[in-house]
């Protein structure tokens, strides 16, 4: 094929060379994340946090569930309680730790789900549009009416506790404000030109779907999603204060902080420790969250 | 505009439909028998043959919804199985303690969020402001049940300022207006104030700074109008995201009050869905949940229509 | 002047004789909602009954005032709307019938550039995943895709080394334009409608596109439909022109007549408001009265007369059709004023030629 007559002009011209190095979005998005200090830390926490409770065995101090009625509500402070007993004698410390399994668990996994099953609910309700768009979003819409610790507490309330229950209440409470966002992202996308073209090439709906909206809706549900890991995990230690996450005798935040609250004036210092684990986590997620919104946001 | 509230409220009629089928469905969905749910323990036959036809439970789920939203809009909510009372005598007097506790909360929320937010609006990017943003991103991760939980340690264990829980001496049903029963007021309504807070915060010092930033009142500063006028200008702009703000968080109280008032034993409809859960009162369960879901859907229905009818500009499809 | 045709195109059904498209009566109305259950209280007239004949080979050119229907008629062509009436037929075949040809056949031989080279194209896809996309979308094999898409880019003057990696916002518009260009030849249409497709570049960079415009049609034996709202881009690269107001269709004809001796008082107008590069030519009062019309309530009969200097009473009762589908010669026009027997003062008497 003969070179046109046609010269390249015009600003954006590379200089001669090799192929310039171009970044995708997401290596963008991750560079920008390593340089701030605030993400950093709160990503070192949190790893702290997580590794601790993968490799809990290895770490703990004590059993954590071994109860001694001799030893409990110490104060922490103690030379072989780091951090004090419980009210039946257990080793905070070690609970905590093991803690972390759970509560973390309990954090993620509602809000995993939530992003797939809204997320897909929203999309197809923005990009198809029409009556399948009113009957998706009108049925999220319902469940969106109720306020959040409501509608979990409820769902809860009469499923009854377990880890099981809990995750299928907090995904429930969780899929209209994703679906939501979802579909509101996809309704734009779908006025884009790009997409007209792409339909313009005949191609099938799902394709289009899948290769063009896709990656265009992620970054604004997935940092929707983000901001949600901290509001699952204080939500899911709420139900276990409540009696309606985890059943004894699990260690988890939140329901060590339901049953020291009894001894609350015995010992508070030790009551109030397991909060502490949670407003670290959920502050480190949020402050994460931001972070990662900010890295989407710088326009390229 | 007539024409939008209108529109609105037709909107709103299915999402309540809705809202009630859901309740409807909470007691279907426990496990067991619902009929046996809602029973009294040692309830007679003849009692257990009333309740069955009077809900249907022997006819399909759609005329049981029917008859169950019948009832409903009658205002029997059926009776709880623990007390034997009325439903609905047991709901409101509650709902009252905890529209008092939000109401309070909210309040609280909103000296404390405006505060905040002005100051850090016109501190803005100094370290001030740093610290202020970051008590506002605290105070929105932070889990409300266990600052409940440390400040009671603080003023009620440690400092005996302020009683731990409860409504009023002796555990009283009332609530009146003197210091003897405000005092058990003011650490769940702090507890609770501090999300709004940090949203009203937030929002406040988002709309200072931009207004600040606007031409106009650069141009009002370079003619030397005193800081005060300028300041009234600023809240006029700002004041009507943070009455939406004020609105919406209100009617999210209702429903996040419930672990508030579990820590400060505070009689509201927290306290009382808590109980009913362990109870397993399910007609209990059921009017709470559907009475708080309803207020909240009418509060944000209000929120909506005034908000709309301020700024003309935000109207939603 | 129609190109002539070197070797005839496998697909082509209808031999050079047959115009490429003919489009009969196009119709969309939008509906405007309000009230309280939101139903249609009036409508858009956007399209309202448009006829075109494109000939193989040629550049239509389509003019207007914005608001006219242009770009809705290039979608409504390229199906991506569905029209509320009208006939549109390929190379002979109807589109949407059952004997004639799908919307799925139609876009492998009908393709469209837009006007925003940037929205056009998806911010996350490299230029090459964007070509590539709709080969891959109809079944061919990643590699076949990936070296058409090598070679488009070298037919549209992109360096494939330089350009197939990079991200839509790395280029400037005139190189976004021409990766816009080259997606939709890689599907290897026989017709393009390019709506406002230079409009948006600067000068220099427009000449540049055009020109390559120009030298794709005669290379890949192409096509053209090209709306523009810009006069003198049209006349540098049409065959023929079309001139619309208002949803419909008032002059066709070849490129000089329509520019040297136009004859519908709205092209007249039209093309008198250029400015003129001549200070000796100055005009006094504006050649258009007026503010066009709303679209949603369209003036009786003819819709231009209310601006228009001759118009009269025949011209709000009766809707002069244009005719060009019937044979009203080559330079069909739809006024009443070059309609024999209209009623009209200034037309000719029956039987006259003109």
């Amino acid at each position: 094929m003969s070179q046109p007559s046609i010269a390249l002009t015009g600003s954006g011209a590379p200089t001669k060379g090799k192929r310039p190095a171009t970044r995708s979005f997401w290596r963008n998005v991750l560079r920008r994340l390593m340089h701030d200090p605030v993400s950093l830390m709160c990503f070192a926490v949190l790893m702290l946090i997580l590794l601790a409770a993968i490799f809990a065995p290895w770490i703990a101090p004590h059993d954590p569930y071994r109860t001694s009625m001799a030893r409990r509500l110490i104060a922490p402070g103690d030379a072989r309680y780091w951090l004090g007993t419980d009210e039946l004698g257990r080793d905070l410390l070690s609970r905590l730790i093991y803690g972390g399994r759970l509560s973390l668990f309990m954090g993620f996994a509602p809000v995993i789900l939530a992003t797939t099953i809204g997320g897909t609910l929203g999309v197809i309700a923005g990009y198809v549009g029409g009556a399948v768009n009113m009957v998706i979003m009108r049925v999220i819409d319902v469940f969106y009416a109720f306020p959040s610790v409501l509608l979990a507490v409820a769902i809860s309330g009469v499923l009854g506790a377990g880890v099981g229950n809990t995750i299928f209440s907090l995904t429930l409470v969780f899929i209209p404000p994703i679906a939501r966002v979802a579909e509101s992202v996809a309704t734009q996308m779908r006025a884009q030109d790009f997409i007209e073209a792409a339909r313009a090439t005949g191609a099938a709906n799902w394709r289009i779907v899948t290769a063009h909206v896709v990656p265009n809706v992620m970054s604004p549900i997935l940092s929707y999603a983000s901001s949600l890991i901290s509001v699952s995990i204080v939500l899911a230690a709420g139900l276990s204060f409540l009696g309606l996450g985890v059943t004894p005798p699990e260690p988890e935040w939140g329901l060590m902080l339901n049953t020291l609250r009894q001894s609350i004036y015995v010992a508070p210092l030790n009551a109030v420790l397991p909060g502490v684990m949670i407003f670290i986590t959920s502050m480190c997620f949020n402050l994460m969250s931001d972070g990662l919104r900010d890295a989407m946001n710088v326009k390229q | 505009m007539l024409i939008y509230v209108l529109r609105r409220i037709l909107y709103t009629i299915p999402i309540a439909m809705g809202v009630s089928m859901v309740c409807f469905a909470l007691i279907h969905i426990a496990p067991g028998d619902p009929l046996n749910a809602i029973i009294p323990e040692g309830a007679s036959p003849e009692r257990v043959a009333q309740i069955r036809t009077a809900y249907g439970f022997d006819r399909p789920l759609p005329v049981q919804y029917l008859k169950w939203l019948g009832h409903v809009a009658q205002g029997d909510f059926g009776e709880s199985i623990m007390t034997q009372r009325p439903v609905m005598s047991e709901v409101l007097p509650a709902l009252v303690n905890t529209l008092t506790l939000a109401s309070a909360a909210v309040l609280f929320g909103f000296m404390l969020g405006c505060v905040s937010g002005v100051v850090s609006g016109y501190l803005m990017g100094k370290p001030a402001d740093r610290i202020v943003t970051a008590a506002s991103i605290a105070g929105v991760s932070i889990p409300h049940y266990w600052l409940g939980m440390v400040l009671m340690v603080i003023f009620a264990v440690n400092l005996n300022l302020l009683p731990a829980t409860g409504m009023g001496e002796g555990g009283s049903g009332t609530f009146g207006f003197g210091w003897d029963s405000l005092q058990y007021l003011i650490l769940p309504a702090l507890t609770l104030a501090v999300i709004p807070a940090g949203i009203i915060a937030r929002s406040v010092r988002g709309t200072v700074a931009e207004v600040r930033q606007q031409d106009f009142m650069q141009t009002l500063q370079a003619k030397g109008l005193p800081g005060r006028r300028i300041f009234v200008h600023v809240v006029k702009n700002a004041l009507p995201a943070v009455l939406a703000v004020m609105g919406l968080q209100l009617a999210q109280l209702l429903g996040g009050s419930i672990l508030v008032e579990t820590v400060f034993s505070w009689p509201g409809t927290g306290f009382l869905l808590n109980n009913a859960i362990f109870t397993r009162d399910l007609p209990v369960l059921q009017g709470t949940i559907l009475v708080l879901a309803m207020f909240f859907v009418l509060i944000n229905l209000v929120v909506d229509v005034v908000q709309t009818a301020v700024d003309p500009r935000i109207k939603r499809a | 002047m129609t190109a002539i045709a070197n070797d005839i195109d496998p697909r082509d059904r209808g031999g050079p004789a047959q115009p490429l498209l003919i489009v009969e009566g196009l119709k969309k109305h939008f509906p405007i909602r309000g009230g309280l259950l939101g139903r249609p209280q009036a409508w858009v007239q956007a399209v309202d009954g448009v006829d075109l004949v494109v000939h193989k080979g040629e550049t239509l050119g389509i003019v207007g005032e914005s608001g006219c229907g242009k770009s809705t008629t290039a979608r409504l062509l390229m199906q991506l709307m569905t029209p509320d009436a009208g006939e549109i037929v390929f190379d002979g075949d109807e589109v949407g019938a059952l004997r004639g040809v799908s919307v799925r056949d139609l876009r492998r031989q009908m393709q469209m550039v837009f006007q925003d080279s940037y929205s056009s194209l998806n911010p996350r896809m490299t230029i090459e995943d964007s070509i590539a996309f709709g080969l891959i979308a109809q079944g061919k094999p990643v590699k076949e895709a990936k070296t058409r898409t090598t070679s488009m880019l070298r037919m549209v003057g992109l360096t494939p080394d330089m350009f197939a990696q990079r991200y839509p916002h790395e280029l400037s518009g005139g190189q976004r334009q021409r990766v816009n260009i080259a997606r939709a030849l890689t599907m290897g249409p026989r017709l393009l409608i390019l709506d406002e497709a230079v409009s948006a570049l600067d000068k220099s960079v427009e000449a540049q596109v055009l020109n390559l415009l120009q030298e794709l049609k005669q290379k890949l034996e192409l096509t053209y439909i090209f709306i523009s709202h810009d006069l003198n881009v049209v006349q540098y690269i049409s065959d023929r022109v079309l001139v619309m107001y208002l949803g419909k269709a008032v002059e066709v004809g070849p490129v000089d007549e329509i520019y040297r001796a136009p004859k519908h008082p709205y092209t007249r107008a039209l093309l008198s408001s250029r400015p003129s590069m001549d200070p000796r030519q100055r005009m006094s009062k504006p050649p258009l009265a007026g503010d066009p019309p709303n679209p949603i309530n369209p003036p009786s009969g003819c819709r231009f007369r209310t601006r228009c200097p001759i118009a009269e009473a025949v011209c709000a009762q009766t809707e002069p059709a244009l005719g060009v589908i019937r044979g009203a010669g080559n330079h069909p026009v739809a006024c009443h004023a070059h309609r024999p027997g209209s009623g009209h003062s200034a037309a000719p008497s029956d039987g006259a030629l003109h």
